[in-house]
């Protein structure tokens, strides 16, 4: 019997960054290892493979998800976003440069899933406190920085976007 | 580590559901994935057949009628938290679900996931049994009620059979006035909890009518403080319940916290969880 008739593979159709592929895949395959070995897109990351670390945050259909921990057979039909597509967005560019302003990346293994879990708060709350951001960022390790820089560069983003905000209206 | 090989099948509809449990007898259904797929990629279990249920349509509404909150088995822990239904009339599921996991954990994760899974450490399996839920199990021969306390059998452990799919939980409304409370202490926020209590009651005046005190991390599964909640029902102190509960609760260390200390936190909670009942 072939891999299809036995459950073991799927076709799958969905879009990412923008793009509709499709691909057959292995139904054992997370959504991460789908985006870094099939389809090249190296930005999201992988460190615990179990939910622990946050590195391999992504969105799918506009809210973040463990990428290891979703596999990618689930994301037949769905929208993806990684952070290629939001770099291209540009919708996080003032995160990324407030990032590299305060040193709030090292090696930058955690930064994907931390830009991707910064966006997703301050889509929800635009006015967090210090408290709030580090509660946010709980579930993304970071083994360089100690925090402190990464909740610096939300919080000024976070008061530089509701300042603009403030003088447009 | 990567999931070893595994079929996977999505069906639209809770008899396909039950026909592939039948034929498949270790298959594993999938909800959130946020416990099973991380078995998975560890090999601490290795199905030969997923069963996706995220397909079904109906399994994630929140309804209430006849005094009865309904909420679907695939309600995520995010909507779960967002449901104004919730917050209105069910206020400690409410206060619990932000201390579940984080962000993107929630956001997959589901109700009916949490309770088939049964961790000793997590909130809603606590808070089920401080609002005396009932759980509907489904299989090919129907519908089966199952009363919270005899739905937890152990570390991990349900009254669930392998060929039922849990569809959904029913809460009776709390009492007009009745109070709820919930607490736990944990290392780093969105840690499973080292102990925690989720509790439920009446006060008339200074006097308790009625409080369940659910206590969660001190055992195989959530566990009612009888004594303790008895002691508060005499209008004994504070200080009483707290020493009562040595009989309630028998923790086991772990890793980091022996059973006194454990015992010790349980009390400390009792006194937060109870002052801020008001
Ligand atoms: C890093 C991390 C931290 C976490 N911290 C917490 C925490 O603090 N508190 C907490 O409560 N949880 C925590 N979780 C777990 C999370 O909440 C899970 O979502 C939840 O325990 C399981 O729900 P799920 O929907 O993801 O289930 P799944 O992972 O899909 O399934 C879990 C098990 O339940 C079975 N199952 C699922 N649905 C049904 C059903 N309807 N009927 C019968 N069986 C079913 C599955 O077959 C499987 O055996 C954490 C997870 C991670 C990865
Ligand atoms: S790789 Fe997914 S959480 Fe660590
Ligand atoms: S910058 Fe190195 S892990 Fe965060």
């Amino acid at each position: 019997m072939n891999r299809q008739a036995t459950n073991l593979e799927r076709n799958i159709t969905l879009t990412v960054n923008g793009e509709r592929v499709t691909r057959s895949v292995a139904a054992r395959m997370h959504l991460v290892d789908f985006l870094r070995e099939t389809l090249g897109l190296t930005g999201s990351h992988l460190g615990c493979e179990h939910g622990v670390c946050g590195a391999c945050t992504i969105r799918v259909d506009g809210l973040t998800v463990r990428g290891c921990l979703m596999l990618a057979v689930q994301a037949d039909g769905a929208t993806v976003e990684t952070i290629e597509g939001l770099t291209d967005s540009s919708k996080a560019a003032d995160l990324q440069e407030e990032f590299l302003n305060r040193n709030a990346l090292q090696c930058g293994y955690c930064t994907p899933g931390m830009l991707m879990t910064a966006v997703e708060l301050l889509d929800r709350n635009a006015k967090p406190t210090r408290e709030e951001i580090r509660d946010a960022i709980s579930g993304n390790y970071c083994r360089c920085t100690g925090y402190h820089a990464i909740v610096d560069a939300i919080e000024t983003v976070a008061k530089s976007r509701s300042s603009k905000k403030g003088t447009a209206s | 580590m990567k999931a070893s090989e595994v079929g996977y099948a999505k069906p639209a509809s809770l008899p396909e559901v039950f026909a592939l449990l039948e034929k498949n007898e270790d298959a594993r259904l999938l909800a959130g994935g946020q416990s099973l797929i991380a078995g998975l990629n560890m090999r601490l279990s290795n199905p030969t057949l997923l069963i996706d249920i995220n397909g079904i349509a109906g399994l994630n509404t929140i309804t209430e009628s006849g005094g009865t909150i309904r909420i679907g088995a695939l309600t995520r822990h995010l909507d779960l938290g967002a449901s104004p239904l919730i917050a209105a009339k069910l206020p400690l599921i409410a206060k619990a679900v932000p201390h579940i996991a984080h962000m993107a954990i929630r956001n997959r994760g589901t109700i009916g996931g949490s309770l088939a899974l049964s961790d000793p450490a997590t909130e809603l399996p606590a808070c089920c049994l401080a609002l005396n839920a009932t759980m509907t199990a489904a299989s090919s021969k129907g519908e089966r009620k199952i009363p919270v306390k005899t739905f937890f059998k152990g570390l991990f452990e349900t009254d669930l059979k392998q060929n039922e799919v849990l569809t959904a939980i029913e809460i009776p409304l709390p009492a007009a006035g009745s109070l709820s409370g919930f607490s736990e202490l944990v290392r780093r926020h969105g840690d499973y909890a080292i102990v925690g209590l989720a509790a439920q009651g009446v006060r008339k005046g200074s006097s308790w009518s009625q409080l369940n005190l659910s206590y969660f991390g001190v055992g195989d599964h959530p566990v009612l403080a009888a004594n303790a909640s008895e002691a508060l029902l005499a209008d004994k102190s504070m200080a009483d319940a707290q020493a009562v509960l040595a009989s309630d609760l028998s923790p086991s260390e772990d890793a980091e916290n022996s059973a006194a200390t454990k015992l010790h936190f349980a009390r400390v909670l009792l006194g937060r969880v109870v002052a801020s009942m008001s």
